[in-house]
């Protein structure tokens, strides 16, 4: 036991002493805390509108008006006819092109119905479907506004209308940042947690102590305990940080219990360390080791629903991330801290965690061979 | 009993044969030298006696200890200096001393005795890094680590590759002063002039034991007249002297030649084959067969 003791006692001098990596160990989780909430956005915000206005009338003018007064939109300006334009939006100068034919007011009033036409720029998906949904809701305002004017004048009050008003529980006001910091604190432990106890491992195979320390009484759970502490440590230190500023900074509701998710992150460090420790065992240079933890690093993030709804994936990405720690890592997140899910709540998810720490670190364990 | 007895030892990589049946005995308090060159397989040998590789074949006991079963209890009576600077760079020589005395269970106290004389060199340095250290410190510092648990028997691989020669000189001094105190010790060295240094040697190459001898009884396996050649074009001289009919071996050896003849060549038969072929300032004489004379004779009859 007491070896154990001197060998975490010695990893901390060195971790210590190397202030630079020190530096970014604790700093590094906070700042990309902070860049990945605030960057990783997903609400379109200052859509570049051009408009292509062929009618010059009232009603044309407060068409255009409704998209001047909404801050998800910017007003470019006006050209003249459709062939402009479309040259806009080929310099990716226009994200959206709003296009009033003549006689549009016209139409309106007289046949009680009028066509105007939307050009919008897909190359980016998801920010192409939520820019036309944006407008065909000012659009569809806009057709309302104009229909009971005229309705009102010639016969009044033409039966109800159903009115279906969204309520978003757990986060009310659709905060982009209550959403994405829970999960980012979690995904954040694996770099502590597997790249550098991986990296630090493997560093002792090239600078040859871990031959010194092979022909010592030294015993493998010795050297693996010993090794593996001190991260675990550094990985709650960091973890307690990032939750600060999840709750001082982004002001984000911490609904659940705390110590719950102090456990589940205990749990997911050791998960951490015995992938990193597998790494480790089978990688002879830093060099590769650290392929191997990039490797795992962006498939985990990407199927781990950080960004990007999970239940949306293929059917075999859903089954591959059944074996993705952060997602399970990911769902406790959001669910303890947002929702206030309580231990029962979370059961599937750790036992999938356990399961695959027991896993890990074993074969990790199995894989570690102190006579070469 | 002797304290490392190799029975048979074989050890391949793939299809690289790194020790080929080697068997050899050390005595306690010995200091035993393995000689050879780059690639001999002393490297593998000393890595199957620390118990760091398991033998394919053949069994090797360590102050009674057999290296594959008894490994655990071994280690603990066995230090290990391997060839490569192998200490925490990061920590301080303090650190790094006590850092391995702990994990021994010891102390630096406990032990001191053993390592003062080399330890008080390194006391004024104690604070700074390892990795900031000079080359010949580092050794000295990989010395103590090695030590200070108290081990009964000494394994130093290549210990003086890369360190100048003052330092090699001082290092074989310590070597001589643990020996001193019945430290049994397996030094390996590529350089045939540490050989003397040593109370007995083996002569490794290929993965195989040439001889075992001491010092001047490995010199004197070499029978054959030997003399040491000089002329002022040292590259024609070699060359016109592996074509001549009494020459057996030729070797350059420093600024002379060594060179074995066959029986009845006489000094003035060199001397009229060299005139022949205008060779100035030619020097010739007879001399006495050094151990890297023998271990070029061995290597080339096997």
């Amino acid at each position: 036991m007491t070896r154990i003791r001197f060998i975490i006692e010695k990893e901390f001098k060195q971790i210590f002493r190397n202030a630079v990596l020190l530096r970014m160990m604790l700093a590094a989780p906070v700042l990309q805390l902070i860049l990945l909430a605030y960057a990783a956005n997903f609400e379109v915000k200052n859509l570049n509108i051009v408009v292509v206005d062929q009618d010059h009338t009232t009603y044309a003018q407060r068409l255009v008006g409704k998209f001047r007064h909404i801050d998800n939109f910017r007003l470019k300006g006006y050209v003249p006819a459709y062939k402009p334009a479309y040259r806009e939006l080929l310099a990716s100068r226009a994200d959206l092109i709003l296009l009033i034919p003549p006689h549009f007011e016209r139409d309106l009033g007289k046949e009680n119905r009028a066509s105007i036409q939307l050009l919008v720029n897909a190359i980016d998906g998801s920010k192409a479907g939520i820019a036309s949904g944006y407008a065909q809701t000012i659009i569809r305002n806009f057709n309302d506004e104009i229909r009971t004017e005229t309705v009102a004048v010639q016969q009044p009050a033409t039966g109800g209308r159903l009115e279906i008003e969204n309520q978003y529980w757990y986060n009310p006001r659709l905060e982009y940042k209550t959403f994405m910091v829970p999960g980012i604190l979690f995904e954040l432990l694996i770099l502590v947690g597997g790249m550098i106890a991986a990296l630090n491992i493997v560093r002792e195979k090239e600078i040859g102590t871990q031959e010194q320390l092979n022909v010592t009484p030294i015993r493998k759970h010795e050297f693996i305990l010993g090794k593996l502490t001190p991260f675990v440590i550094i990985g709650l230190v960091q973890f307690t940080m990032g939750l600060l500023v999840g709750i001082f900074l982004f002001q984000i509701p911490v609904v659940g219990s705390v110590p719950l998710m102090y456990g589940f992150a205990f749990l997911f460090l050791l998960l951490c360390v015995g992938l990193g420790l597998l790494i480790s065992a089978i990688s002879e240079t830093q060099q590769q080791a650290m392929f191997a933890v990039f490797f795992c690093l962006v498939l985990f993030i990407l199927l781990s629903g950080l960004f990007s709804s999970t239940e949306n994936m293929p059917t075999w990405a859903q089954y591959l991330n059944t074996l993705n720690p952060l997602r399970y890592i990911i769902e406790v997140g959001r669910n303890v801290m947002l929702k206030g899910s309580t231990f029962r709540d979370m059961q599937s998810q750790f036992v999938a965690l356990l399961l695959m720490a027991v896993a890990l670190i074993s074969l990790a364990s199995w894989r570690y061979r102190k006579t070469v | 009993m002797d304290a490392i007895v190799i029975d048979n030892v074989s050890k391949a990589y793939g299809s690289t044969k790194a020790v080929q049946t080697v068997s050899l005995s050390v005595k306690p308090g010995e200091l035993f030298g393995l000689i050879g060159p780059d690639g001999a397989g002393k490297t593998t040998l000393f890595k199957i006696l620390v118990t760091l590789l398991r033998p394919d074949e053949g069994r090797a006991t360590v102050v009674g200890r057999d290296v594959v079963k008894d490994f655990r209890a071994l280690r603990s009576l066995v230090g290990y200096m391997p060839g490569r600077f192998s200490l925490y760079p990061d920590l301080t020589v303090e650190e790094n001393l006590s850092f391995f005395a702990t994990v021994f269970g010891t102390s630096i106290q406990a032990n001191y005795d053993l390592i003062r004389e080399i330890y008080v060199q390194l006391e004024p340095f104690k604070d700074r890094r390892a990795g900031a250290l000079s080359g010949g410190m580092k050794q000295k510092l990989a010395l103590c680590c090695a030590l200070i648990h108290k081990p009964e028997v000494l394994f130093l691989d290549e210990p003086t590759t890369g360190v100048d020669a003052v330092s090699r000189k001082e290092f074989w001094e310590m070597l001589q002063r643990l020996k001193e105190r019945q430290l049994t010790m397996l030094v390996s060295t590529p350089y045939m002039d540490e050989a003397n240094r040593c109370d007995r040697i083996a002569l490794m190459q290929t993965g195989q034991i040439l001889a075992i001898d001491t010092p001047s009884g490995v010199e004197h396996l070499f029978r054959k007249p030997l003399y040491a050649v000089k002329a002022a074009e040292t590259f024609r001289l070699i060359q016109d002297l592996r074509k001549a009919p009494f020459t057996q071996t030729c070797y350059a050896f420093g600024e002379y030649l060594h060179l074995t003849t066959e029986e009845g060549t006489t000094p003035a038969d060199i001397d009229r084959y060299l005139r022949e072929r205008r060779h100035e300032h030619v020097t010739i004489k007879p001399i006495q067969a050094g151990i890297e004379d023998s271990f070029m004779a061995l290597m080339q009859h096997g």
